[in-house]
């Protein structure tokens, strides 16, 4: 097997060399910083973190994160598995631009979405009358408009390549739909509902602006928590044990995820069709119902969204968003938003650039399973899991120095660095499954026939990739452009991206200011929406974990 | 590598007028030699440190702004390449210079506050300066005891806002003071912000210890969250979405925010909010060198300047607070809607460093428990 010289020990840590490498510069070591700070500084006190992770406080912490990551994971599940089948499995016209909009939330700023749904379920809200103001329903609610993206994606692209002969077969034998359903088509798509569902747990677990906005400060989670000890009571012991218990949490979800893509990825060897089929009259009533489901749960703090963007003084307009080209009050920001925009898209591109750069490397990595694969796969997935003030927090203890001569104090670069280590995990879990299923037999062939590994690559591999590389950049590309947790400790204030820049304009009093903020979101809804459109067009049928 | 150089001479050129409206050394010519201004303002000091070097930087949170022109004019006279730093917000700032002491974040701070000056003190991360800066005596009479490390900038007042034509249309009386709050007749319209989250939140609970005394302040709590008291994570929930002013119509007519907040809610020349200013909570904000600084004398360059007119000129107009100088005129606006509490509550800095994290911890057991 010559092909396999890319998989001969040294060549391939040679080329991990490069992801490990950045990994290890802009989160290993930061996080490992954080880590050790919090539990030798004072000197190693087993007692004390013992007592942490025993107290009240932390065990009510973690039964409210797993109910909430449980309950967000079942509700996105519930609706996301039926929406799959109707946007992915049948063909309508329309599907492309639905597909993208549900996907908006997954990337919009938490600050102005948590501050929709609050004015939504307050009492004179829309929702009001639920009565979910500040409850645990209301940000299950929240956390299910955000990831159901996720299990559309997922399952809608394993549901597009399932072959229909199988159910067929089970309907000519007597099988009805019910029962066709349940013991045929159901099983085959288990490793991908699988696959989503742990994804969406460890979102729903590390959540942090809905669940400390909407649950007004009294729902506490790991995540609050160990926002709590860092930025409130400067407890970097309790900080540092709390982020090894979510790590813990964290392990167990990717482990999950990876059995369930392990048996994904096994079936993925069988026969790969497009098994969509187009919509008939018979089906309308099901999309019907599927449309008015998604309208409610995403498209409702969407309009609120874009409500408060236009309400003005006295009645509705487009001021705000006039405004957002004018300097707004220097109390305010030192640049106007359109300039905070294109900060944003120049980062972004970057970030997306590295981010997808790396991961086609890493995929190329992960091509076969192996011990020191499955490492890498550890490793690139742990920024999923770290709290974004533990990240942001080492970032500052580590980079806010010259490293290896190159002074990074107040650096550009750390933006798009700190934002691409945060999309990486995503573009490998797109790019994987993609690679795994490149037959090995025609890279065999081709490097028998004298190719060297770069012609094969080029040759073989980047053909069968360059669909799921696209998607990959579009997914990197919209992450970057709304992340914010990790972006807030490196970015430099005269320079803010569009997500600091709301947050900013939320800080000031003055219905221009929200107003603006409001506005601004809207743009980088629409951003992401076209970002994600495009994209939506290089989806191929093999799907993607994402 | 930057992306742009944010402060360029044209905005120099193009801004003089705000510049030459309150300023006397303004019109110097900008090419003098940096040597000739070792600091800024009409009364620089000629014995300041000669060579201040060529960088410095600010870190501070991310309330700070100051206008382009004034930042110009400064690193114009002083020959300095001013860079700002702001990870996080006011809360966060003093717990990360804490962290980073050993290679500190950069050479002076602005932005640390009362409630956690005494922190910022203990734990070593600023050096002691004296500014010779006209505004100093200003500044003296909010500095800390026993200590020359924080040199006063600027202060602000935190104070529950109120919806003057909710009020009226319900026939209620407005709330005098923070005792009436857990009147009945108040249940349900009150929104502020937790103390462990929000600076604003915090200043409210030091508000209630100052008044109520340590005996008191935990009972009457306990009697505002059973009057169905709001508690929000940040300022912004409380204030653009709870407040039920005209411009928000949120839910909540009595919401926490600062004296200097109405303004900004004036609509058509009329006010629609007003601060009650019994229940304020003075903010102050400090400025001071870090320990370990790379180029102290910059640093000390740069308090000078934040207390020069020039700077301190700026202050309510750019962050919504007041200068500590005493010879700098307020905003018409303010003088008419955002006058400031005569007899704030205020509590020593070292008595609130001692007991802020049980306080808190307390707060949070009776209010959210």
């Amino acid at each position: 097997m010559r092909a396999a010289r890319l998989h001969h020990p040294l060549s391939w840590w040679a080329l991990a060399a490069l992801p490990l490498a950045f990994l290890g510069l802009f989160f290993l070591w930061p996080l490992g910083t954080v880590l050790a700070r919090g539990l030798t500084d004072a000197g190693v006190d087993l007692a004390g973190m013992i007592e942490i992770l025993t107290s009240p406080r932390t065990a009510d912490a973690v039964v409210t994160t797993l109910l909430l990551a449980t309950a967000g994971t079942v509700g996105s599940v519930v609706i996301g598995v039926p929406a799959a089948y109707a946007l992915y499995r049948l063909r309508w016209r329309g599907q492309a631009t639905v597909r993208a909009l549900a996907v908006v939330p997954f990337v919009l700023p938490t600050i102005v979405v948590a501050s929709a749904f609050t004015a939504l379920f307050g009492r004179s809200g829309g929702l009001g009358f639920l009565g979910l103001d500040q409850s645990m329903v209301g940000i299950v609610l929240a956390l299910v408009f955000y990831n159901v993206a996720v299990v559309l994606r997922v399952v809608g692209g394993a549901w597009a390549a399932l072959d229909p002969a199988p159910t067929e077969a089970a309907r000519t034998l007597g099988a009805d739909p019910r029962r066709a359903f349940l013991h045929v088509t159901l099983p085959a798509l288990a490793p991908a509902i699988g696959s989503a569902a742990a994804v969406v747990f460890l979102f729903c677990a590390t959540s942090f602006g809905v669940v400390l906005v909407l649950g007004g400060t009294r729902i506490n989670t790991i995540e609050t928590e160990i926002y709590l000890q860092v930025a409130q009571f400067l407890d970097l012991r309790a900080a540092a044990v709390l982020s090894i218990l979510q790590l813990l949490f964290v392990g167990i979800a990717l482990a999950v995820a990876a059995w369930a893509r392990r048996r994904r990825d096994r079936s993925s060897t069988m026969r790969r069709v497009d098994g969509t089929r187009l919509a008939t009259r018979g089906d309308a009533g099901a999309i019907a119902v599927i449309l008015v489901v998604l309208a409610l749960l995403v498209s409702a703090p969407l309009v609120a969204l874009v409500e408060r963007s236009l309400r003005t003084t006295d009645g509705h307009g487009v001021d705000h968003y006039v405004a957002l080209f004018g300097q707004p009050g220097r109390a305010v920001l030192p640049v106007p938003v359109w300039a905070a925009a294109v900060n944003s898209l120049a980062a972004a591109t970057v970030a997306a650039a590295v981010a997808t750069g790396l991961g086609l490397i890493v995929a190329s990595l992960l091509m076969r399973r192996t011990g020191r694969s499955a490492i890498l796969d550890s490793v690139v997935m742990l920024p999923l899991g770290v709290s974004a003030v533990i990240v942001g927090l080492g970032m500052l203890l580590t980079l806010n120095r010259s490293v290896l001569g190159v002074d990074l104090r107040g650096s550009w670069w750390l933006v798009p660095m700190a934002q691409a280590v945060i999309a990486l995990p995503l573009v490998v879990r797109t790019l994987v499954p993609s690679a795994r299923a490149i037959p090995a037999p025609m890279r065999d062939a081709a490097s028998t026939l004298g190719a060297s590994p770069w012609q094969v690559w080029r040759l073989v591999d980047w053909p069968l990739l360059r669909r799921p590389f696209g998607l990959a950049l579009g997914f990197a590309f919209a992450i970057s452009l709304g992340e914010f947790g990790a972006t807030t400790f490196v970015a430099r204030p005269d320079q803010p991206t569009l997500p600091t820049a709301i947050y900013r304009l939320l800080g000031r009093p003055g219905i221009e200011n929200v107003g603006m903020a409001f506005a601004a979101a809207v743009v980088l809804a629409l951003m992401t929406a076209s970002v994600m459109m495009v994209s939506e067009r290089m989806r191929t049928t093999v799907g993607s974990d994402l | 590598m930057r992306m742009q150089r944010t402060f360029t001479i044209a905005a120099l050129a193009a801004s003089s007028l705000a510049l030459a409206a309150c300023s006397s050394g303004g019109e110097q010519d900008p090419g003098a030699q940096p040597s000739d201004t070792g600091s800024p303002g009409p009364t620089a000091t000629g014995d300041a440190a000669p060579d201040l070097g060529s960088e410095v930087t600010v870190v501070t949170h991310d309330s700070f702004a100051v206008p382009d022109d004034v930042l110009a004019a400064f690193e114009e006279e002083s020959g300095l390449d001013v860079t700002f730093v702001a990870p996080g917000d006011a809360g966060a700032l003093v717990n990360q210079l804490i962290l980073t002491k050993d290679a500190p974040l950069g050479d002076v701070v602005y932005g640390i506050d009362n409630t956690f000056a005494s922190r910022a003190i203990a734990e070593g991360v600023l050096a002691d300066y004296e500014s010779q800066a006209p505004a100093a005596a200003d500044a003296a009479d909010y500095a800390l005891d026993g200590s020359g490390a924080l040199t006063a900038i600027d202060y602000s007042d935190v104070c529950l806002n109120y919806d003057l034509a909710w009020f009226e249309e319900a026939g209620l009386d407005v709330p005098q003071s923070l005792g009436a709050l857990s009147d009945p007749q108040y249940r349900g319209l009150v929104s502020v912000t937790n103390p462990a989250t929000s600076s604003p939140g915090l200043a409210l609970l030091l508000a209630t210890v100052a008044e109520f005394g340590e005996d008191g302040w935990e009972d009457y709590w306990r009697a505002l969250a059973e009057n169905e008291l709001r508690v929000t994570a940040s300022w912004s929930d409380t204030y653009f979405t709870d407040f039920s002013a005209p411009n928000y119509g949120g839910d909540y007519p009595i919401v926490l925010s600062y004296a200097s907040s109405p303004p900004s809610e004036v609509i058509d020349g009329e006010p629609t909010t007003a601060a009650l200013l019994d229940t304020c909570f003075r903010q102050v904000e400090y400025a001071g060198v870090l320990e370990g600084a790379r180029n102290p004398a910059a640093g000390q360059a740069v308090i000078d300047w934040m207390l020069s007119d020039e700077f301190q000129a700026t202050i309510p107009d750019n962050m919504y607070v007041y200068p500590v100088s005493s010879s700098v005129d307020i905003p018409e606006a303010w003088a008419e809607f955002a006058p400031l509490a005569e007899d704030p509550h205020t509590l020593a800095p070292d008595v609130i460093d001692a007991n802020r994290d049980a306080w808190i911890e307390t707060w949070t057991s009776i209010v959210l428990g």
